[in-house]
């Protein structure tokens, strides 16, 4: 005697169908989404490729993209510019993110880590505009008063305020690093008489190195592609900060104004004529973003996958 | 007894250095915000009242308040995460209740980890190219929820996935062994165990989209635009809109003589309603971590 099985009727049947089938369509959109990115993109930029040369357009400085005469279409200085701008942010920004990640994951108590992870994501959660806007207004006067020059919307200024941005994702990707390093190795160090400083120096920073180096990358990602603050804080002048006119080294780059290849999108798009040389340009920099930034969270993501597997 | 040695005096020594040290470096994260927060609401002080926040701007941006940029903003919330919440959850659902672990699972993974990473202005790039031009949207409030929809995204499929993972595989089994397929157990067990975590990731959302600036630029924002007062219902989804973020921007570049606190006080109306929200969110998540009964 077999038990009665109430028989599923067909209706159930179909809508349970229906619904895997819209689960797994959403379960692609990522795929697909990256790839209309980079196809609609690459679509509006795509005409001006035969005209362009590729050597002029990535290694020459020049960018004078509204010339009546002869318009020229380097971007060189402007990637110069982002990374002088995310360098430096990143100067600044590694030694506070990874040693918050140390002080929380390793020297504080657990009411003083829930407060500064609170912290750390509302720091996280201030508007990019709203940083510009204090880079515009608070940090510009600062710069101006405490460094004794003239201009304060310059690299230092971008730079400080992305180092700002970038440093809580340091720190949560970071205090995971630390975390995963199993507990024996602490007690080993612990147990052969070592101070904590010596087991953050000696244990976790070479064992938990990748992922720390992961939450470095993942920073960069974030300041190279950056926009409203860096359009707002940097002075937006075409401007190799290296070098001076007579071809010296500028020690003094660090307050000298750039231009980043994002705020130039953003200024210029919506001044120029649909369909104009000028315009698939900006596209084929957001090609140039797109594909840099793609890079380097690949290269964290494998890094990140690599430790896992271990 | 025990007396302390020279040498672990010294080691005693070094054990507060770092500790200083690292405490000093997390407290440099602690400092910019309060003193941010407090001295963009002390500037702005002068000027925040109803009648700043239910007022058009008026005589190009010098007088009256932001109302037509405040509802903007709530209209490009909305649509955004009506559009990305759905999508979101169920690409969570996929990722964590159907796939297995193969290579096509890792490459929508790292589909999600790069979604992520794009920079804003290249999904502002995209929404002109896509639902702009190609969709012929033209430039309005749909176009730009749906580039900012797109952007959310990957934050909340991952934090949805976070929130199914929690749910005890236990749970599951025991549905399925009473007979219930896949989506019956998802819908009866799966997701109302994991709903409030689900919540928690889409409210964090609203605030990331309302500060988002560079994405909706060239997809729908505008640099004014005057709408009915009072009228929640005042654009639709085909116009043109203002948008908080976007009006700061416009406000402290290209608008001049504008009262000195103007710019502050639509600062501290955005990163007010975005710390308000996150604070929230942060709230209910504590709430539901003492609640948790497994």
């Amino acid at each position: 005697m077999s038990p009665k099985r109430p028989r599923r009727r067909s209706f159930e049947i179909a809508s349970e169908k229906g619904i895997e089938f819209l689960i797994r369509l959403c379960g692609i959109s990522a795929i697909v989404f990256v790839f209309a990115i980079f196809f609609f993109v690459f679509r509006e930029g795509a005409p001006v490729l035969a005209k362009l040369n590729w050597q002029e357009f990535l290694f020459t400085p020049y960018w004078y993209p509204t010339s009546l005469g002869n318009p020229r279409y380097g971007v060189g200085a402007l990637i110069i510019g982002t990374f002088s701008v995310t360098v430096l942010a990143m100067v600044i920004a590694v030694p506070f993110g990874l040693g918050a990640a140390i002080f929380v994951s390793e020297f504080c108590g657990q009411k003083t880590k829930e407060a500064l992870k609170i912290t750390i994501e509302l720091l996280a959660a201030i508007p990019s505009v709203v940083w510009g806007f204090i880079g515009l207004t608070v940090m510009n006067v600062v710069i101006q008063k405490v460094f004794n020059v003239q201009i304060g919307l310059n690299v230092l200024n971008a730079a400080i305020l992305l180092a700002l941005m970038s440093v809580p994702i340091m720190v949560s990707i970071g205090e995971d690093a630390l975390k995963a390093v199993p507990d024996s190795y602490r007690e080993a160090a612990l147990a052969l008489g070592a101070t904590r400083w010596q087991l953050v120096r000696r244990v976790l920073l070479p064992a938990a190195k990748n992922g720390l180096l992961a939450a470095v990358l993942l920073g960069v990602g974030r300041a190279v592609g950056e926009t409203m603050a860096v359009l707002m804080a940097t002075g937006h002048s075409v401007n190799n900060p290296f070098f001076k006119a007579d071809g010296a080294f500028n020690l003094g780059w660090m307050f000298e104004s750039c231009r980043t290849l994002t705020a130039t999108i953003a200024a210029e798009l919506g001044e120029t004529a649909h369909g104009s040389d000028h315009y698939r340009v900006l596209f084929l920099i957001g090609i140039l973003l797109f594909t840099i930034t793609f890079v380097v969270n690949l290269t964290a993501d494998l890094i990140v996958k690599g430790i896992r597997k271990q | 007894m025990f007396t302390e040695t020279p040498f672990i005096r010294k080691k005693r020594r070094h054990e507060l250095l770092a500790k200083c040290i690292f405490g000093s470096m997390a407290l440099a994260m602690v400092i910019p915000l309060v003193l941010i927060v407090g001295y963009l609401f002390f500037k702005a002080w002068p000027l925040l009242s109803w009648e700043f926040l239910s007022t058009n701007p008026a005589s190009g941006m010098r007088k009256g308040g932001i109302w037509s940029a405040l509802l903007g903003t709530i209209y490009l919330v909305t649509f955004s995460l009506l559009i990305a919440a759905p999508i979101g959850v169920l690409a969570a659902v996929y990722l964590n209740e159907y796939s297995r672990e193969n290579w096509f699972t890792r490459i929508i993974n790292l589909a999600v980890v790069n979604l992520a990473g794009v920079p804003s202005i290249v999904h502002a790039l995209f929404g002109l190219g896509a639902f702009v031009l190609f969709a012929g949207m033209g430039r309005s409030i749909i176009a730009a929820s749906l580039t900012l929809a797109i952007m959310t995204l990957p934050v909340i499929i991952a934090s949805t996935k976070e929130a199914l993972a929690s749910v005890p595989l236990s749970f599951r089994e025991a549905c399925w062994n009473v007979g219930a397929t896949r989506w019956q157990t998802i819908r009866r067990i799966v997701l109302p165990n994991s709903i409030s975590g689900i919540l928690t990731g889409v409210i964090l959302q609203v605030s990331r989209t309302a500060g988002e600036t560079a994405p909706i630029m060239f997809t729908g924002a505008v640099f004014y635009r005057k709408i009915a007062e009072g009228d929640l219902f005042a654009y639709s989804l085909k116009d043109q809109c203002m948008a908080l973020s976007m009006h700061l921007y416009t406000v402290t570049t290209q608008v001049t003589n504008a009262p000195e606190a103007l710019p502050y006080a639509i600062a501290v109306v955005l990163l007010g309603a975005v710390l308000l929200v996150n604070a929230t969110a942060i709230v209910f998540r504590l709430i539901l971590r003492s609640r948790k009964k497994w």
